[in-house]
């Protein structure tokens, strides 16, 4: 067993391994558009967007157990902003600026929430997504236009793609910066005990919201690159709810607690929705209750903790075996 | 800084509901003195020390700790001006491993530490307290007293200037002991100031220059040890109670 310098700088063979492997899938998925640019592509974007909102969930919710619904906020806002603003601005801009904006937005839900306890923070995620999806409605009726806005913008599902594929490896890239720095190290104890982690000198609040923060501006930054895709965007579609647990499900089933979970749980959980909502329209429901109780009764560390046990076990094996 | 006062206690009151956990407490610790705190179970101790570090806020009254207030300020801003504490019941890292949970100490706190400084206090910090060669163990694996001298190096790693020890000695037999109270000594030499909650008696005899006696969060004597073991009220209301 070697020590694990939590924050220090020098790479660790096996990180670099890593490092290495992570870049080689990220330049093979890269080459997917070459190969098809119909349904597996567009499964490759949902995928990929999938990866992008349940890892960057994670980087908060794992460490902390904060459990956010609010992903469908950032993420309805994101494309609003693109849909607002097209005429006004170029598009990179506009996804900076949902960038910024959703940033904005996770502090002051951090602040309003910072002395709630776990419970609340759920239902107040969930019911400010609903809150914003309603003053959204509201505004765009009483402004009389429609209920929705069009994103008349030439991107291709291609661009698309490689553009959520270039945010998926920037929010690998940070959480792995995050984990071998002081704030990674704050978390792992903040995700401990956190009383002691502030008798031990840190400031546990604002650990906290700087994180909200990074995963709720990467959400509306995903959500200003995906507006194009759907031409007309309502609140139903952009605030949609059914999102924020998707994300939550897929972050867990894959697991929170690693920075690779939350894609193990991405790849099979998206396969299977996009097949049962292709054959069995009318199931969702019973998918989504299936994969709380598997959750929950089987895999409470997601895929990736069970790799873990059995990884353990096989090494307990090797080096005790006669 | 001989003379000035560590700690300043000025109408101290603390209220659970309808209960008064201490009430209009009034006493100084002075700048690296070993100081006593003892009394019955439930007398106030533990919320005594928790008001200092933050972790709980005084219902009124102040604390003031070398000329500024620290009442009102969070555990983190407590922490980060040198008050470092252990836990009745200790409260350890269970996902890190012993090195980690020490090193937890010393990365945020009054004195900051970094890479190799930070794996030299560790190491250090484990000799100190008898824990060399254990540091790669998962903190789950230790025993109870072995978790106890983890959280006593996590409360020293940032060098602080005040130290509560909440019942530390507890539950140590007679050898474990006669080290405890060496090692507490051995803090107190390195120019700290250190509050111990303790109901051991020859503990308090060795270690402490004054201590304090709480009785339903109202202090009943104050001054040495020997002066305050023997006085009257403090053998009726602790002492007759069957923890001499
Ligand atoms: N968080 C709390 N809520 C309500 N009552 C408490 C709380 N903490 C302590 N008390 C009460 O305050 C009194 C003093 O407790 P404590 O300071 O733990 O005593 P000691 O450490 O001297 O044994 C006790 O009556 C205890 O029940
Ligand atoms: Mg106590």
């Amino acid at each position: 067993m070697k020590h694990r310098e939590n924050y220090s700088l020098n790479i660790k063979r096996r990180e670099l391994y890593g490092l290495i492997a992570s870049i080689f899938a990220f330049g093979l998925a890269a080459t997917l558009p070459i190969f098809n640019t119909g349904y597996v592509l567009s499964l490759g974007v949902t995928i990929v967007m999938y990866t992008v909102l349940s890892t960057s969930w994670a980087l908060f919710s794992g460490p902390t157990h904060y459990i956010s619904l609010a992903t469908a906020a950032f993420f309805g806002i994101g494309m609003y902003i693109v849909g607002g603003g097209l005429e006004i601005y170029s598009f990179p801009i506009l996804i900076a600026i949902a960038g910024c904006v959703g940033a904005i937005l996770a502090a002051l839900i951090g602040l309003a929430t910072l002395r709630l306890s776990g419970v609340y923070f759920v239902i107040f995620t969930l019911g400010l997504s609903e809150l914003i999806r309603q003053l959204v409605t509201w505004a765009q009726t009483t402004m009389g236009t429609s209920s929705g806005l069009y994103v008349l913008i030439d991107v291709t599902e291609s661009q698309i793609y490689w553009e959520l594929l270039t945010i998926a490896a920037f929010v690998f890239l940070i959480g792995w910066c995050i984990n071998r720095s002081k704030i990674g190290f704050a978390l792992k104890i903040i995700g401990n005990d956190e009383k002691v982690a502030r008798h031990v000198g840190i400031n546990t609040a604002a650990v906290k919201i700087v994180l909200f923060m990074i995963s709720g501006s990467i959400a509306s930054i995903t959500g200003a690159i995906l507006a194009p895709r759907w031409t007309y965007i309502e609140p139903t579609i952009a605030f949609s709810p059914m999102l924020s647990f998707l994300v939550v499900i897929m972050a867990l089933i894959g697991g929170a607690h690693r920075l690779w979970g939350p894609i193990l749980g991405v790849i099979p959980f998206a396969l299977c929705w996009d097949f049962i909502t292709a054959k069995f329209p009318n199931q969702t429901a019973l998918m989504l209750g299936l994969a709380f109780l598997l959750i929950v009764y089987a895999i409470p560390h997601g895929f990736a903790g069970l790799g873990e046990k059995y990884w353990g076990k096989f090494k307990h094996w090797r080096d005790f075996r006669v | 800084m001989s003379n000035s006062v560590a700690l300043s206690f000025q109408n101290v009151t603390k209220n659970f509901g309808g209960l008064t956990a201490v009430d209009k407490v009034n006493f100084d610790i002075r700048d690296n003195e070993v100081f006593g705190l003892i009394g019955p179970n439930g007398s106030g101790k533990t919320t005594v020390l928790d008001l200092v570090s933050g972790l709980l806020r005084l219902s009124s009254g102040k604390i003031i700790s070398y000329d500024k207030k620290i009442s009102g300020k969070t555990s983190a801003q407590i922490a980060r001006r040198g008050v470092s504490r252990t836990f009745q019941l200790v409260r350890m890292l269970p996902t890190l491993n012993v090195k980690e949970n020490i090193a937890s100490g010393g990365v945020f706190g009054f004195r900051r530490y970094r890479r190799k400084e930070l794996d030299r206090k560790v190491n250090y910090m484990m000799s100190q307290v008898g824990l060399t060669g254990k540091g790669m163990l998962p903190i789950t694996m230790l025993t109870y007293i072995d978790q106890k001298r983890v959280e006593l190096a996590r409360a020293l790693m940032s060098d602080p200037k005040i130290i509560l020890l909440d019942e530390w000695l507890a539950g140590l037999n007679p050898t474990e002991m006669k080290i405890g109270i060496n090692l507490i000594s051995g803090i107190r030499y390195e120019g700290r100031t250190v509050v111990v909650v303790e109901h051991h008696m020859e503990a308090i005899r060795s270690l402490c220059d004054r201590c304090i006696v709480m009785n339903s969060g109202q202090t009943i004597a104050e001054g040495k040890p020997n002066e305050v073991l023997n006085d009257e009220r403090v053998i009726s209301a602790y002492l007759g109670v069957g923890n001499a």
